[in-house]
């Protein structure tokens, strides 16, 4: 995303955010090292890993967790500590990269 | 104008009864001497219910100052104070709250900075906080001191910067003077009701969410940095309003420096805070001696009054600056490298010389001053030399 840069004037009295949720526009998954797998034959959607993600990356519904947000999620691996039933598991997110590029060329 | 009454109080009375009739919403404080007795009159009248003050009794100075900005950014209108170590370990937190552009007072009743310890008077604890942004103000005596409080916060809020108003301890606050304190209603609508969209970002105004203290990348930071630059060279003529407006309440009228007897004087000095009394009694002895001495006081420190100063030089033909703290740099005190530097903005250029005084409560005479003055005539008449543009006026040999 492309944004214009304010010239010093423009800028609100104190340096402040005007906006409420601007965070939203930081896409913070860029940094991931390591990417939470999941195994969907042992999760039971308890949903204690969206209680404790601290980046709110884990969508859910009252019955139901879905894929993680990867657009957001750093990696930081709480998720994987903390789930019950080890349906999470911290993979190098250079192995999945070049086993995607792998499966691309044949 | 306002009704007047005059009345026996120490610095510290003084600035309780301001802090009083000024009724902030937030004090969050942490006692150290000689701020200590300030806080303590004050906490009587807030257990006594004659302010709506919230008083937050904090475990440090880092975090009085960190809870003046939160509730300063909310909206409140607050005040806090300290000395000597208090304010260096406030000291991350002031930039932060200039960074922010918070209008909050600070109290500075000027201690010494440890080792050796020292709870006596100098300007060393000010002078940690010359480049944080805030505007600071120096008051001569303890009516000073009440008239600079009242001031203080108006200037604060109309410049959306913080302020410290210091004044000596001990000396100014612990030494008791008839002091003219305004009524209270004239306090009152001097410096208007507490209400939280005075300042243009109140974390209180719940429909209008912002963010204080976000990060600015290096894209941003600069920008940033050049508009407080920017507002800071405001302040100058917001002081002088503030200045005007308050003289039309209390009949004193107060302007960025204090001259005396500088119209034909050939040797000037000048000096900040309670002895400045003591300076212009030295002027008089050495006027009654046939010597032409004058004397100026910094009343406003920051934004430095350059142009003011550089004008009441212009005609001198020496200067000695009188240092309340030393600046361990090798070149001299604070206050000479900013009247040196503001000497760029005139024609004329004086041989400037600077002394070191009264450090840590180290009482000062005239004859000390008259010493100083003498000091500067040989220097600049070419009879002695130095070694250093600073001495010390008062060392045991």
């Amino acid at each position: 995303m492309s944004y214009q840069l304010k010239p010093w004037h423009e800028i609100p009295i104190g340096s402040i955010v005007p906006e409420a949720g601007s965070s939203k526009l930081n896409h913070t998954g860029s940094w991931r090292m390591l990417r939470p797998v999941l195994n969907y034959d042992k999760c039971t959607h308890c949903l204690i890993c969206w209680i404790f993600c601290p980046d709110d990356s884990i969508p859910v519904s009252p019955q139901e967790r879905f894929e993680t947000d990867f657009e957001y999620c750093k990696g930081c691996g709480i998720c994987a500590v903390e789930c019950p039933y080890d349906a999470l598991e911290m993979v190098p997110e250079m192995e999945i990269k070049l086993k995607e590029l792998e499966e691309e060329i044949g | 104008m306002a009704q007047t009454k005059v009345i026996a109080l120490t610095g510290n009375q003084a600035a309780a009864e301001a802090m009083r009739q000024i009724n902030f919403d937030v004090a969050a404080v942490y006692p150290i001497s000689p701020q200590t007795e300030l806080m303590g009159f004050f906490a009587e009248y807030v257990a006594n219910g004659e302010v709506d003050t919230e008083m937050v009794a904090v475990d440090g100075e880092h975090s009085a100052m960190a809870t003046c900005i939160g509730a300063a950014a909310a909206g409140a209108r607050t005040i806090t104070a300290s000395a000597g170590p208090g304010i260096a370990y406030m000291l991350e937190n002031l930039y932060i709250a200039s960074g922010m552009r918070i209008p909050l007072v600070l109290l500075d009743v000027n201690r010494a900075l440890s080792a050796p310890l020292s709870i006596h008077c100098d300007h060393g604890d000010s002078m940690l906080t010359r480049d944080t942004g805030w505007i600071s103000i120096f008051s001569e005596n303890a009516q000073e001191a009440y008239h600079n409080i009242i001031m203080s916060v108006k200037i604060s809020e109309k410049a959306m910067f913080p302020i410290i108003v210091n004044y000596d301890g001990y000396i100014v606050s612990h030494s008791i003077e008839d002091v003219e304190i305004l009524d209270d209603e004239s306090v009152r609508d001097f410096v208007g009701p507490s209400d939280i969209n005075r300042i243009p970002y109140p974390l209180l105004n719940t429909e209008k969410p912002v963010t204080y203290g976000a990060t600015a990348q290096p894209d941003y930071y600069t920008e940033c940095k050049y508009q407080q630059h920017v507002d800071f060279l405001k302040v100058y003529d917001i002081v002088r309003e503030v200045f005007d407006e308050f003289a039309q309440i209390s009949g004193k009228r107060y302007d960025l420096i204090e001259e005396y007897k500088t119209e034909d004087a050939e040797y000037i000095g000048i000096s900040m805070g309670s002895s400045f009394g003591t300076l212009k009694d030295a002027v008089d002895r050495l006027r009654d001696q046939g010597k032409k001495v004058g004397a100026i006081k910094i009343r406003l420190y920051r934004p430095f009054p350059v142009k003011e100063v550089a004008q009441a030089l212009s005609r001198a033909k020496g200067v000695v600056v009188l240092d309340r703290a030393d600046s361990f740099d090798g070149i001299g005190g604070p206050l000479f490298k900013d009247v040196s530097t503001a000497l760029l903005a005139t024609d004329n250029n004086p041989f400037v010389h600077n002394f070191i005084y009264g450090l840590g409560g180290r009482e000062i005479h005239e004859e000390e001053f008259m010493r100083a003055f003498d000091r500067l005539e040989r220097l600049e008449k070419g009879i002695e030399t130095r070694e250093n543009f600073v001495e010390y006026l008062q060392v045991r040999e």
